[in-house]
């Protein structure tokens, strides 16, 4: 995988990805790919399993992972959380955000326009699951 | 009102880089048109009939002078001459070249205006009371919490590709002047028995195909739980909101399905969660920003006599002026809706006036209405004169506030590529038809509202009167209903039969509304008798 | 008859297919009868027009008439504001549109 689209420190994750089905019925997988349907909270149980999580995107406008990544952040998940399929370049800021720190889309992505898109934005004004400041607390320390 | 700090202006422009680039983009093919539609929607730019359509936002209705003559130049130096005020208290320019729209926002920036998440499926512009700050009604300045909306939902990671729009109004009194029923989030500010503020949180109202009154989710959520009791609400509906059919994709339809109870239900035990996250700011932040909202620097001992010697200034007062809380004020009402004249609508002159007159005559301050008017909420009665005569001069006079002729219509089919049916030209001929003030003042308080579209955006579903414009074999045709309500007595209008071309439907109305006058009670305004006698004296009055 | 429409990117005029190229007078609109649906896709293609589709139209002494009234509106502007029409081919064709 592209590195850019990958940020995390330790090596990417080799083991593929099984389904939520199956991860569920086995008891060595590492590796699970969440549909866009499905419950992430299945997983809060077996997180300290799981080495790389992969959310799918159907389609950009299909935002359910959005909530995945976040739930599964809160939850206390620290692996790979990675956005598969139809990610363009303008939801990678969100994504972050959200707690995704690998990316896999079905469209190469500008490692420039990816590097632009995610400086943008100096100051979120909500708190998420990326750990920055929002602006209410910049505004009062 | 509010003004923006560094870091306000900072995510404003950003936004306008983004965008710049993303339009860049566009043009240069690097981006498809189906890549690129939800990102300009998320900017407020639609592709419509004739051109690129520009909806700015004007948070919850406030603007200044400073602003609404920004929206004046904008008017003229991009596009042609004018602007229509919409029933979300936006403002939309519908002449707009994509290869502008950069320069447009980085120009409305400049006076702290944007275009965000004006459209898309994402929490849109979040509306309030038009007299907030001058009504006695209200427990608190709703607006201070309505900012904390904006700035919460802005941009949010988690909630920019919902499965739809999501519209939130929050009024802080028991008459419901913005139509907070109706809308995905409504909430009313209230006091609890130890005087502390706090939401009662109505969830899954809303017009289009499949119009809902919101149910009441909860009926106190204190300031401390707010935005964690919103965030849990949104992620409720982002996850399990329909994905599946465009027109059943709203929250009310979810609501609707799983019940309020289940939706509650779920909502709460999300919230319980979300609590243990910290997403609330501290007071203080609300305190910074309702210190931007504290009331202006009143003049005291002010009279509260008025010289209405001038027959003409008399019905002008009597329509659109409404009391002010602090003695020696009034809240005055531009009605943008005069006679034969485009709902809504200003030039970019009108706009500079009342630009210069909100400065001169209302502590500089300007609202728009859902109902598309303007509001001047902080006028001192002994200006009411010159104001109305400066009003008047320019076509700005017309004293129809909720009379018959101060319609709600949608651009329809002139303007817009989903309406089905023409609504403005309806709307020119219905007011020309009852253009006698005399007869208007008789009739009384009369709520007209005209969608082109099934989508609503008319507020038909609300109108004491609506109307419906729809496509019948290639042609247009109008459908009646009655009985419709957006304020605290929220209803529904129902269907009155068969529909009617453009005539036949204004003919249609003046049957109803003579068969109001003739069993009419005393002090009954014509909603009032529709409920009282019913549905089926109006058919057959209509129908024959 | 059938013809075709679209959106010029830029601008967002309303544009119809002229045989060559595209041009904002519905009055040269051409019919593109079978072939138009190749067509508009290889001028989408080429970014010559955007958003492009067929629409039916009879013709007249004036030319082509769109169908659907929402297409005469698109020809030829807001019917509550004649002042920012187009240029009528005729003042007397006020009932083209409606």
């Amino acid at each position: 995988m592209d590195d850019a689209l990958r940020f995390r420190d330790d090596s990417a994750h080799e083991e593929p990805a099984v389904t939520l089905d199956a991860f569920l019925g086995q008891t060595n997988a590492t590796a699970v790919r969440l549909e866009s349907d499905e419950d992430a909270r299945a997983l809060i149980p077996h997180l300290d399993r799981l080495a790389l999580i992969e959310v799918a995107f159907p389609s950009f406008r299909d935002g359910r992972g959005y909530s995945s990544a976040r739930i599964l952040r809160e939850a206390g998940y620290t692996g790979e959380l990675r956005a598969a399929g139809n990610v363009l370049v303008d939801q990678i800021a969100h994504m972050r955000r959200c707690g995704f720190d690998a990316f896999a889309p079905e469209k190469p992505l500008d490692p420039a326009a990816v590097e632009r898109a995610l400086g943008r934005y100096a100051f979120p004004y909500q708190k998420a699951a990326d750990g920055r400041a929002p602006v209410w607390a910049l505004r009062h320390g | 009102m509010y003004r923006y700090d560094q870091y306000d202006q900072s995510i404003v422009d950003a936004r306008v880089e983004d965008f710049r680039d993303q339009v860049a983009r566009r043009m240069s093919g690097a981006m498809s048109e189906d890549e690129f539609k939800p990102l300009r929607l998320m900017n407020g730019l639609y592709l419509q009939l004739h051109a690129y359509m520009l909806r700015v936002a004007i948070p919850y209705g406030t603007l200044d002078g400073r602003q609404m003559r920004m929206l004046g130049h904008i008017a003229r130096k991009y596009d042609r001459g004018y602007g229509h005020f919409t029933t979300r208290q936006n403002l939309q320019f519908n002449w707009i070249e994509l290869k502008d729209t950069p320069d447009i926002l980085a120009e409305l920036a400049t006076v702290e205006m944007h275009a965000i998440q004006t459209s898309g499926n994402c929490i849109r512009n979040i509306s309030s009371d038009q007299y907030a700050g001058a009504a006695a009604d209200e427990a608190t300045d709703p607006r201070p919490w309505a900012e904390l909306l904006r700035q919460w939902s802005s941009f949010h990671p988690e909630f920019t590709y919902l499965p739809r729009k999501f519209k939130i109004a929050v009024i802080a009194s028991d008459d419901d002047r913005a139509a907070m029923r109706l809308h995905d989030i409504g909430l009313q500010i209230v006091r609890n028995e130890a005087g502390e503020i706090g939401f009662k949180v109505y969830v899954g109202g809303g017009m289009g195909r499949t119009p809902m009154v919101g149910p009441l989710i909860r009926d106190f959520v204190s300031t401390a739980d707010f935005l964690s009791y919103m965030e849990a609400c949104l992620r409720v509906y982002n996850r399990y909101g329909r994905r599946d059919n465009i027109y059943k994709a709203r929250i009310k339809i979810l609501v609707h399905e799983i019940g309020a109870d289940e939706y509650r239900r779920q909502v709460e035990e999300e919230f319980l969660h979300v609590k243990t996250l910290g997403l609330d700011p501290p007071a203080g932040e609300f305190e910074r920003i309702a210190a931007f909202f504290a009331p202006p620097a009143w003049d005291r001992g002010l009279s509260d006599e008025l010289d209405l010697s001038d027959p003409d200034f008399k019905l002008w007062v009597d329509q659109n002026v409404a009391a002010h809380k602090q003695p020696g004020y009034a809240i005055a009402t531009i009605s943008l809706k005069p006679i034969g004249g485009i709902p809504g609508d200003a030039s970019a002159e009108q706009m500079e006036l009342m630009a210069d007159l909100a400065e001169r005559y209302s502590f500089d301050e300007l609202r728009v209405t859902h109902a598309q008017n303007i509001v001047l909420p902080h006028v001192r009665k002994a200006d009411l004169y010159a104001l109305w005569q400066a009003l008047a001069g320019a076509g700005l006079g017309t004293a129809n506030l909720d009379l018959i002729s101060d319609i709600i219509a949608c651009p329809g089919l002139d303007y817009c590529s989903l309406a089905n049916a023409r609504s403005i030209p309806l709307a020119q001929k219905i007011a020309e038809r009852f253009a006698s003030l005399d007869r208007q003042r008789d009739l009384g308080e009369l709520k007209l509202k005209i969608s082109g579209c099934i989508n609503a955006c008319g507020h038909h579903h609300a109108g004491h009167i609506g109307i419906l414009g729809v496509d019948r074999k290639g042609t247009e045709n109008y459908q009646l209903l009655l009985g419709g309500s957006g304020a605290e007595d929220a209803s529904l209008g129902r269907i009155t039969g068969p529909g009617f071309d453009e005539d036949g439907v204004v003919d249609a109305i003046e049957r109803t509304v003579e068969k109001y006058r003739t069993v009419r009670l005393s002090g009954e305004r014509f909603l009032d008798t529709y409920r009282r006698v019913g549905f089926e004296p109006f058919k057959e009055a209509i129908y024959g | 008859m059938k013809i075709a429409t679209g959106n010029d990117l830029a601008t967002g005029d309303v544009l119809w297919w002229d045989g060559e190229g595209w041009t904002r007078h519905v009055e040269d609109a051409v019919d593109v009868g079978e072939t138009g649906t190749s067509l508009i896709a290889r001028e989408e293609a080429a970014r010559r027009v955007n958003v492009p589709y067929i629409i039916d139209a009879e013709m007249t002494d004036h030319g082509p008439r769109p169908a659907h009234i929402k297409d005469r509106i698109r020809a030829r502007g807001p019917t509550v504001r004649l002042d920012l029409n187009r240029t009528p081919i005729d003042p007397a064709t006020g009932s083209w549109v409606i």
